[in-house]
């Protein structure tokens, strides 16, 4: 509204800016659909259309490509989809849980060291991977946990930077008469955080749920550093394995398996996009 | 004990599982890094002192050296662009209109694409015979290069890569924008200022903040950038888009030394500091002169 220029010309040039926009930022996921539905040779012909030709072979044309990319005699996509479905659930159930307690308590319960605690929690969000990965091996290494799917999901469910941060920002947010009134009847903090708060979170849970869904889903450098056995690859191991293989893999068939592992985060996304783009302000919004 | 003294305990109780986790997960391994990064340490015999003979080394090593120009080269042109695109994104989209709203899905949905995918996505894109961005070029009559076989072509395409992803800045600023009050657009227009003035003068202000936060995250996301190029150029041609984490995972994993790989981590570490320090001080400066 603010910018709308003062003529019909100005909002009508805005609206084709905005298309051209979609457009630029659609087509990558669209091509890659696109090829994956597409055989080989037209695949690779430059034309620019969206469908394979002629276009009532895009059903059949696109149950081959699939149905290669799934009985692939050295890249087992099946077996990997149920490894990553394991080990993120594992870590989104483990982080929730654990995130949440932590949240509250930083928020509503008092103790010593709290200021420091919240500072330091903020920092190790600043703190990248490839800085631990090292360490992090010669720990797993020791702890015998190389050769399990523990190092991807372990420490989640001793808590997770961000998603304490959201959820401390949530409780933080709640009327102190709550807890007030709550206590005069006579409520421990457990009962006030189990019966009041924990309710009132469903939304801001929904949205740790997501984002540390997406998270675990989409890492590869974890996988690629700490699985090293091949029958516990997760996906985004499996596709890469599948693109370096020996002998090149056809375009179609590498689109056919980018477009199964998007898939689930983007309807994931699509339905619930509107909590995806507020949580990425929470992130944003400080003293 | 008073009943204050446990209420404080209580309190710890509720934290515990994150202190736990912060010192097994995030300072044991810091100071094993820093322990191992004083020694010579393939994982298969026990570690050799050294010192720091291993911090003294990388400042002899040219593929370190090339690793962190390379990094610098690729954020000096991933952020300014991502901090002017997300800008004119935002200022395009700060419409309340049904296609606004569906752009700005669109525009946020690349966030979510894994990054091992959207790599395997562009791969295809850039591909020299068969990709479409050259199919697009030869349409309008131009010759596309082989995008990630040629240096300096394989840096542009990887900037390219990450500029698709601007969605959280584009969200952030767009947020930003709708803070700033209206009347100042109107008194703005009075005054017979264009959109572009209006948006540089009166809607910049309220947004510096929030660009400066995604000035600070993008310079961190920036020095661990290592899927796209490892799975796309493999750091090549010529080493010409190796970057900082890539050759401290190559040092890790591939070379067995553990010593010098922790070493590089606690560099990165050092890096990432001075870095949001500079920004801080240039913001401060920046900011103390404007106003």
């Amino acid at each position: 509204m603010s910018l709308r220029g003062p003529n019909p010309a100005a909002r009508v040039t805005r609206s084709l800016l905005m298309l051209v926009v979609a457009i630029i930022f659609a087509m990558p996921l669209v091509w890659m659909a696109a090829t994956s539905i597409k055989p080989e040779s037209q695949a690779m012909s430059q034309g620019l259309s969206l469908l394979p030709d002629p276009v009532t072979s895009a059903p059949s044309q696109a149950m081959e490509n699939y149905e290669a990319v799934l009985e692939d005699p050295t890249v087992d996509f099946p077996l990997y989809m149920r490894n990553t479905i394991v080990v993120v659930a594992l870590g989104v159930f483990g982080c929730v849980i654990s995130s949440v307690v932590v949240a509250y308590g930083l928020a509503r319960v008092p103790m010593p060291g709290r200021k420091p605690l919240i500072v330091i929690t903020i920092g190790t969000m600043l703190i990248p991977f490839p800085v631990l990965m090292a360490p992090l091996f010669m720990l797993y290494a020791k702890l015998g946990w190389i050769g399990t799917f523990l190092p991807l999901y372990a420490q989640f469910w001793l808590g997770n930077a961000f998603s304490i941060f959201l959820l401390h920002q949530f409780f933080k947010s709640l009327p102190k008469e709550l807890d007030e009134a709550a206590s005069i009847d006579g409520c421990s903090h457990w009962q006030t955080f189990r019966h009041i708060a924990l309710p009132l979170s469903r939304n801001a849970l929904a949205v740790v749920v997501l984002l540390h869904f997406t998270y675990m889903w989409n890492d590869f450098l974890a996988p690629l550093v700490f699985i090293v056995d091949r029958e516990q690859f997760t996906l985004m191991l499996g596709l890469q394995l599948y693109q370096s293989k020996a002998g090149q893999t056809p375009w179609n068939l590498l689109m056919a398996a980018s477009t199964m592992t998007v898939l689930p985060v983007l309807v994931v996304f699509v339905l619930t996009n509107r909590l995806f783009t507020r949580s990425s302000l929470s992130g944003s919004v400080k003293g | 004990m008073s009943a204050a003294g446990r209420s404080r305990f209580a309190g710890l109780l509720w934290v515990s599982p994150w202190l736990v986790g912060l010192c097994v997960f995030f300072l044991a391994p810091m100071g094993l890094g820093a322990y191992y990064s004083m020694t010579n340490y393939s994982m298969l015999e026990p570690p050799l002192w050294v010192g720091l003979d291993n911090y003294t080394s990388l400042l002899k090593d040219d593929v370190f050296k090339q690793a962190v120009l390379n990094t610098i080269i690729y954020a000096a042109f991933v952020i300014p662009l991502s901090v002017v695109l997300a800008l004119a994104i935002a200022g395009l989209l700060d419409v309340d209109s049904r296609l606004s709203r569906l752009v700005r899905v669109l525009v946020f949905t690349p966030t979510v694409v894994p990054l091992v995918a959207s790599a395997m996505i562009w791969l295809w894109l850039f591909n020299g015979d068969h990709g479409l961005i050259n199919a697009f070029l030869h349409m309008i009559g131009i010759s596309g290069p082989n995008w990630l076989g040629e240096r300096g072509f394989a840096m542009g395409a990887l900037v390219i890569m990450a500029l698709w992803s601007i969605g959280q800045p584009v969200v952030i600023y767009l947020a930003a924008l709708q803070d700033v009050p209206r009347e100042l657009y109107e008194a703005g227009q009075l005054d017979g200022m264009g959109p572009i003035r209006r948006f540089v003068h009166v809607a910049m202000p309220s947004i510096a903040p929030a660009v400066f936060f995604n000035v600070i995250i993008q310079t961190i996301t920036a020095w661990q950038v290592f899927a796209a190029p490892y799975i796309m150029t493999e750091g090549g041609p010529d080493r010409s888009t190796y970057f900082y984490s890539h050759y401290l995972y190559d040092n890790a994993f591939l070379f067995q030394r553990m010593g010098y790989a922790s070493a590089m981590a606690w560099v990165q570490l050092m890096l990432i500091a001075v870095c949001i320090l500079a920004i801080y001080a240039v913001t401060r400066k920046l900011w103390s002169t404007d106003t």
